[in-house]
């Protein structure tokens, strides 16, 4: 299945390489460098690149190209995914995925990615069982790792793998026994011009940090399980219990972990929180242009909005701009073309504006189309969709675990076209 | 050494993980400019030296430390291949962190040192047979990887004891390894499979991902060792991890297209004329055969797609997507559409995602734009999105446009069209155009807007459009007279070749249509046609030849003029060209041959471009395939067969099913019944059980030989059928002729059969072996016993085989009907991810008590029929209750739990019993011993006890079968299981609808029978019911679900009827369900039980008033 691995910063240097199976040369990734000249975004750099012997398939994450050398026929997505498994997995394990943390930490990432595939097909993807055959790192523990002379490989025979649920460590102890989940629900949306939505649709995501001791079965049940109309589960969920019951029944992994996604009834109107007053022209003779944005609360459920920030992407031809912000700052790289407006919090008295002046390059033409605003924004303490957890259960375990919901609602793919 | 050692420790403090070669490179003078370039070889050299040092050194933290630094070398892809030998010294290292660097080590050089590699084999192969079960797998792991082929001899070994191994953990292992032996030695391929069909039979859930894949790898062509993983694969399938979950799904699909037949037939209109051409030979052709026959779904067919479903729930998107496709390549059309939410879903996903999801979506969305419409708007391009997702995202909405949304559709394309990706624009205008096309109500909407962006400013935008419209145009070349002249008045504008060639072209072609402007383009043309681009000089040499033809008073000056331009020009096309219009167009003496029918050559009507999708044969690829991705075939890519016409034998996936056997009735010789049963069609599929009991009566006699045959794989039973069929008819005419006589007695079956295993499709002439699958048992044996008489003297062996495969195929049959509840019992089980643990193993395995079993349960059925009379008889369970009860909880039973079922099978042990299904499950930690049923009350209760259950692992669960006389009342039935430590009093309550047994019989002998059963053995009621219970379907399924009754055909409508007999005594008990009116409904029940009948009635009314 997967032959290599190569690891290759937005420059173009691989400084990682990880064969399962004979050694494939590096030259082999010339075909992706050149794709990579080719595109003018790193984005844009096919996922999959059809080379004389192998194919080539990729991801762009995190500032980071991560290649696999395929040579027979296999599922794209079944590379795809475990690419991102890996970048998560470094993630999770260093904090960060970055050039320099892998660089850093070059052994570990090596006898991670020797783990998790064998022969090329996927052997130890969990991050549970990962983490008990080689232990992440922590000062506290390199320091008694310094005195003992012990190392960060797990010496206890690992049980994870051998288990029924491949995806909690065995042996579990904390003097807290906590549960908390955060609702996050993400709003995609496109507005047009006149403020009218386009599309709308509420994602939604339960994330879970779980500290229970021992195994304890967590059944977690909604107020209104109706409102969800797609919903995809960690492996853990009985995926029985939520058809018949709409409960999610489960035995978690230990620590942090996506527990659900969902896609909220497409029926149900979705409440666009803010609103956006554009006006961007750009004067037909002379090379200048006005920008005026304006930013103010809509239906937000009696919340404030927070980190609410505009992004827009300026056509090529701006030369320079001149803008003032009523509340917040805004940044401007005029090698990329990149507006950056922070407002924070929305004061619905006090509407922040943005306004000023665009200067075009001098006999430019006038741009064809006015940028969209990207928008991103935070609410606390509100599920959009109107989603609601209703209680917590554990069975299995005597303690009496903490816990704790904390709904947020952002901007997703949010845009304003103009 | 020792400055190295200290500066260790404070590399430990800093960060402890840090990678040693980097610390190493600091502390060292000599790597410091190591760090720098690694490339320059002294440098390198020397570092290597140092390793070397560290390796051979006694110190632990040395060695681990140099260890690192040399990791670090290889993940970089340096070379430190020289340092093998010291490297491979530490193979045997106690410290198991230095010992895995060393494997990351081995496993990588191996293959450029063999001959050193060979030194840590002995290590390997004395940890193969360590206690620990994780010792054992990684060092069979990092042998199987060494690829060194002079140690392929012990790797076999290795895998194949491995694959043995009482740790599916290690198992796992040798299925990797297997491929890994594969790639290094293609001559083990027949051993391999060997070593593969064993660990296919693993009801390991971790071992079933890693071992499909290697059948993938090494041998996908033999289908045949799946036949009897199927149903298992299936029902393991969601308890895999999610990697093994996409290989099993796509091999299943495989699987299932070379198995079963196509769901997407209504009427199966080919394979009725297949069938017609079997039975033509056939002389007494009955006319109902001629009748369509309606698709009926494999029920492993549909086990499958059932199964499979709530994997598209999983939060793995590779996993979604090959359910995705499963569905698409296998479910029948109305079914496919489960998948479009999910498949939406993962657009949520990463880019790389989006992308892959995206052309899926596309080539699925040419043939299906229903599916996707209503999510039309998810696929709305944002200006965020990378450029190909763009132009995916293009093509699907272009897909979807119809009548009623072109409208949105073309609103936002027209936002599209502004847009900065100038690229993105180009491919919005083309998708314009591609609308107007296929839509053609807004084809005049479509060319006004694609008019309109003639006066952009974005050349690319421009010329795109003058293409689009110039193929519009070809499409509808009546009107539209007026856009030409626009596009002529806007020629001087245009610059970009392409578009200006488009619209030279449009006039030539059109020139009759505009045949004022066309020549003063020309006389535009003459004049820059120096300057043109060489697209530009065709076009135009063609638009002068094209205006010579039709108008050639005004052009003949002009066109000669541009000719003779051509004809000096640099490139030879043009030149070319010139030369033969010039031949073509200007007669003279020598061609004129050719020159009458330049007019036809060059303003011939040409057929209008189709403009279609990119995605249009893509589907010729399996979705979800990299193949299908890169559209090229793959190498390693497995096509995807047709649906066959005609289903191969579904028996061949059956598993016996073996019942232990304790007590045994001598056979008494079977009622033979002449009388065929007049059921109907329908009838057939849900009395299956009735049919086959009976095809074993001929085969129980061949016992012996019956086990090891059916063992053999579908495909070779077939051809011996073939083989030896048509030998023996040969071979003995006489006997042909005879069983043909007795095939056409029992003709009136024909129809039956046509829906028999394809088996008897096969076979060209009904020989003996069609009579013995036939009803009429006594004819079968007839047949049979002539045939091997006659045969017998010329060739003994052959009609030995020939009964023998009979026999055997006769018993898959008979064991598939057996397997068939019990596998969705299982499935719905396992679907729950509740108690893994729980997971009932087939029962195949406990019981290796006998053989004989499968055609003793006929030769019983057989037997009790005889007791009650011959018209009726014991028909097989039209329905299976999944539903399971506790017997013991978990809690109270310290960790032994139990579950129960009535299976509705007759009972093997004494026919007055009730067959009751346990599935014991050992949740503790501690194996279970001895598990038995002890003490039981009352003490007269006549109870067939199962086997002592030597030992339950932890985890583990068995399923074993008792048999309880409930003596025909509910009474619960109270007993002692026991372990070895301990009692526990359980008991289990029947419903009274488990104590029957199901008959068939026909309407004429169930109206005899109920009036002998009239007055005090009749009660009835009427209930009311909802609406849509009022046909036939929903009424015998609650009717089914709470009483084990036969259906009985009726020759009215709104009458149901149906039959059984009570367990004990055999007293017969008829239903009758007759709908009046809207929704009110008689129940009328007949028994002499009076009691039953009463309690039998109040379940009844619950059930159906219910429902």
């Amino acid at each position: 299945m997967i032959n290599s691995l190569f690891l290759i910063n937005p420059s173009g240097e691989i400084f990682l390489e990880k064969h399962w199976k004979s050694v494939v040369s590096r030259s082999v990734c010339d075909y992706f460098l050149e794709a990579k000249e080719k595109a003018l975004e790193p984005e844009d750099v096919p996922p999959v690149i059809h080379t004389p012997h192998h194919y080539l398939i990729s991801i762009y994450r995190d500032k980071l190209f991560f290649l696999s050398v395929i040579q027979t026929e296999v599922p794209p997505l079944f590379v795809i995914e475990f690419l991102h498994r890996v970048a998560e997995m470094i993630q999770d394990y260093f904090g960060e995925c970055s050039e320099t943390v892998v660089k850093d930490h070059m052994v570990m990432v090596y006898e991670l990615l020797e783990e998790m595939l064998d022969n090329g097909f996927p052997l130890a993807t969990e991050s549970n069982v990962l983490k008990e055959m080689i232990r992440p790192p922590t000062i506290l523990r390199s320091v008694v790792n310094t005195l003992t002379g012990t190392s960060n490989v797990g010496d206890t025979l690992l049980t994870g793998q051998l288990s029924t649920i491949p995806w909690r460590r065995a042996g579990v102890r904390y003097t807290n026994n906590e549960a908390y989940f955060d609702v996050v629900e993400e709003i995609d949306a496109i507005l047009d011009q006149s403020g009218t939505t386009v599309f709308a649709e509420i994602q939604g995501v339960v994330e879970a940090c779980v500290k229970l001791s021992g195994m304890p079965d967590l059944t977690l049940s909604f107020m209104n399980p109706r409102l969800l109309d797609d919903v995809s589960f960690h492996p853990c969920v009985r995926y029985k219990l939520w058809e018949s019951e709409r409960v999610l029944s489960f035995i978690p992994p230990d620590g942090n972990f996506t527990l659900m996604t969902y896609h909220v009834n497409a029926q149900n109107l979705v409440a666009i929180p803010v609103y956006v007053k554009q006006s961007i022209s750009f004067f037909e003779c002379g090379s200048d242009g006005r920008l005026d944005v304006t930013v103010g609360p809509k239906q937000t459920m009696g919340k404030t909005v927070e980190g609410v920030m505009v992004t827009v992407h300026l056509p090529k031809t701006i030369l320079s701009i001149n803008l003032t912000a009523t509340q917040g700052s805004y940044t401007y790289d005029n090698g990329t073309k990149l507006l950056v407006w922070d407002i924070g919090k929305l004061n619905p008295q006090k509407l922040p504006n943005l306004r000023g002046s665009l200067s075009l390059q001098a006999g430019a033409p006038k741009p064809e189309e006015n940028p969209s605003l990207n928008i991103d924004l935070k609410i606390q303490q509100l599920a959009i969709s109107g989603l609601k957890v209703n209680r917590l259960d554990m069975f299995g375990e005597k303690y009496k675990p903490f816990k704790g919901v904390k709904y947020i609602t952002k901007a997703g793919k949010f845009q304003v076209r103009t | 050494m020792l400055s190295m050692s200290t500066n260790n420790l404070s590399y430990s403090d800093q960060g402890g993980t840090d990678s040693a070669v980097e610390v190493g490179q600091e502390t060292t003078p000599t790597s410091s400019n190591a760090g720098a370039g690694f490339g320059l070889f002294s440098v390198d050299f020397k570092k290597n030296e140092d390793l070397k040092e560290m390796l051979e050194s006694n110190k632990e933290s040395l060695k681990l430390e140099a260890m690192k630094r040399v990791v670090g070398l290889i993940a970089k892809g340096k070379n430190a291949s020289e340092l093998f030998p010291a490297v491979v010294k530490n193979v045997a290292s106690k410290n198991i962190e230095l010992k895995k660097l060393v494997y990351v080590y081995l496993v990588r050089y191996a293959e450029e040192q063999q001959d050193l590699a060979l030194l840590s084999i002995s290590t390997f192969q004395r940890a193969l047979k360590d206690p620990n079960q994780l010792i054992r797998a990684s060092a069979l792991r990092v042998l199987s990887s060494i690829r060194v082929p002079i140690i392929v001899p012990i790797m076999m070994l290795a895998i194949k004891e491995a694959a043995s191994d009482m740790s599916p953990y290690v198992r796992k292992t040798s299925a990797h390894a297997i491929q890994k032996l594969y790639s290094l030695d293609q001559d083990q391929k027949e051993l391999l499979i060997e070593v593969i069909e064993k660990l296919l039979k693993d009801k390991s859930t971790l071992v079933a991902g890693s071992v499909v894949m290697a059948f993938e790898e090494v041998c996908p062509d033999r289908i045949d060792l799946i036949h009897k993983n199927y149903r298992k694969l299936c029902n393991l399938l969601v308890d895999v991890e999610e990697w093994g979950q996409v290989v099993i799904i796509s091999m299943l699909t495989r699987y299932a297209r070379t198995q079963f037949t196509s769901p997407w037939k209504e009427d199966g209109v080919f394979d009725e004329h297949n069938e017609r051409a079997f039975y033509e030979s056939d002389e007494e052709k009955t006319r109902d055969e001629t009748e369509a026959k309606p698709y009926m779904m494999d029920p492993d067919h549909r086990l499958l797609l059932r199964n499979t479903k709530p994997l598209l729930q999983s939060r793995n998107t590779a996993v979604v997507m090959s359910v995705a496709q499963l569905y698409w390549h296998l479910a029948p059309k109305n079914e496919v559409s489960i998948v479009t939410k999910s498949l939406v879903r993962l657009l949520r996903s990463h880019r790389e995602v989006q992308y892959i999801v995206l052309q899926n979506i596309a080539t699925m969305s040419i043939q299906r734009k229903g599916m996707f419409e209503p999510y039309m708007k998810s696929f709305y391009v944002r200006s965020t999105d990378a450029t190909h997702i763009k132009s995916l995202k293009l093509e699907i909405l272009t897909s979807l446009a119809n009548e009623a949304n072109i409208s949105t559709i073309l609103r936002e394309f027209q936002t599209y069209v502004k847009s900065q990706d100038k690229q993105f624009a180009a491919g919005t205008i083309q998708a314009i155009g591609r609308c107007a096309t296929n839509i053609s109500e807004v084809t005049d909407t479509c060319l006004n807007g694609l008019v309109l962006l003639l006066s952009n400013r974005d050349e690319t935008v421009v010329a795109e459009s003058v293409v689009v419209i110039r193929k519009l145009l070809q499409i509808q070349p009546t009107q539209h007279s007026d856009i030409i002249k626009h596009m002529a008045k806007l020629f001087d504008n245009i610059t970009v070749p392409m578009a200006r060639a488009s619209i030279l072209w449009l006039m030539g072609e059109y020139c009759e249509r505009v045949p004022k402007i066309a020549p003063d383009v020309l006389r535009k043309m003459a004049k820059s046609f120096t300057s043109e681009e060489d697209i530009v000089k065709l076009q135009t040499v063609n638009l002068a030849a094209k205006l010579y033809l039709t108008n050639s008073k005004q052009t003949k000056l002009l066109t000669q003029y541009i000719l003779n331009l051509g004809k000096y020009d640099q490139n030879y096309d043009i030149r070319d060209r010139t030369r033969f219009i010039r031949q073509l167009i200007v007669p003279n003496d020598k061609n004129g041959a050719l020159s009458k029918y330049a007019h036809r050559i060059l303003l011939a009507p040409k057929p209008a471009p189709v403009l279609e999708s990119a995605y249009k044969d893509r589907d010729r690829y399996q979705l979800g395939t990299l193949s299908h991705t890169i559209n090229t075939k793959a190498s390693g890519y497995l096509e995807l067969s047709d649906w066959p016409a005609v289903a191969p034998d579904q028996s061949v996936r059956n598993v016996e099913v073996i019942e232990p056997v304790k007590e045994w009735a001598p056979s008494l010789g079977k009622t033979v019944k002449s009388k065929p049963a007049k059921s109907s069609d329908d009838k057939f599929y849900s009395d299956s059980g009735e049919e086959e009991e009976k095809g074993s009566g001929s085969s129980s006699s061949e016992d012996g030989s019956s086990s090891s045959s059916s063992e053999e794989s579908g495909s070779d039973a077939e051809s011996h059928v073939q083989k030896n069929s048509s030998q023996t008819s040969e071979e003995s005419d006489k006997s042909s002729s005879q069983s043909e006589k007795s095939s056409s007695e029992s003709d009136s079956e024909k129809k039956e059969r046509k829906t028999k295993t394809p088996l008897q499709k096969k076979t060209v002439k009904p020989t003996a072996k069609d009579c013995d699958s036939d009803e009429n048992g006594n004819v079968a044996k007839e047949a049979n016993s002539s045939s091997a008489e006659e045969s017998s003297s010329d060739s003994e062996s052959d009609s030995d085989t020939h009964t023998d495969s009979d026999s055997g195929t006769e018993h898959k049959k008979k064991t598939k009907s057996k397997a068939k509840p019990k596998v969705e019992v299982k499935s719905t089980k396992d679907v729950s991810l509740l108690d893994l643990g729980d997971f009932t193993p087939a029962p195949v395995t406990q019981h290796k008590s006998s053989v004989l079993s499968p055609s003793l349960l006929g030769d019983l059925e057989g037997l009790s029929l005889s007791n009650v009379s011959s018209t009726i008889q014991l028909s097989g369970p039209a329905f299976v209750p999944e539903k399971s009860h506790d017997l013991l909880h978990r809690m109270t039973g310290k960790g032994l739990s139990a579950q129960y079922q009535f299976p509705r099978q007759p009972c093997l042990y004494q026919p007055t019993m009730v067959s009751v299904q346990i599935s014991l499950t050992n949740t503790t930690d501690h194996p279970l011993e001895q598990i038995h049923i002890g003490d039981r009350s009352p003490t007269g209760l006549n109870i067939h006890c199962f086997n002592t259950i030597e030992c339950l692992e932890p985890e583990a669960s068995v399923t074993v079968f008792m048999g309880i006389d409930f003596n025909d009342s509910t009474q619960a039935a109270n007993f002692q299981l026991c372990t070895k430590e301990d009692h526990f009093s359980v008991s289990i309550q029947p419903a009274i609808g488990e104590l029957l047994l199901p008959i068939t019989m026909t309407e004429l002998d169930f109206r005899k029978e109920q009036g002998k059963l009239l007055g005090m053995n009749e009660s009835s009621a009427t209930i009311t019911m909802a609406a849509e219970n009022m046909t036939s379907q929903p009424i015998s399924r609650p009717v089914a679900t709470v009483a084990n009754l036969g259906m009985v055909p009726s020759s009215q409508d709104n009458v149901h009827r149906f039959a059984g007999k009570t367990a004990n005594s055999g007293a017969v008990v008829l239903v009758t369900v007759e709908l009046r009116g809207e929704s009110t409904a008689l129940i009328t029940i007949n028994t002499e039980k009076s009691v039953m009948g009463s309690m039998l009635l109040r379940d009844l009314k619950l059930a159906l008033a219910q429902a």
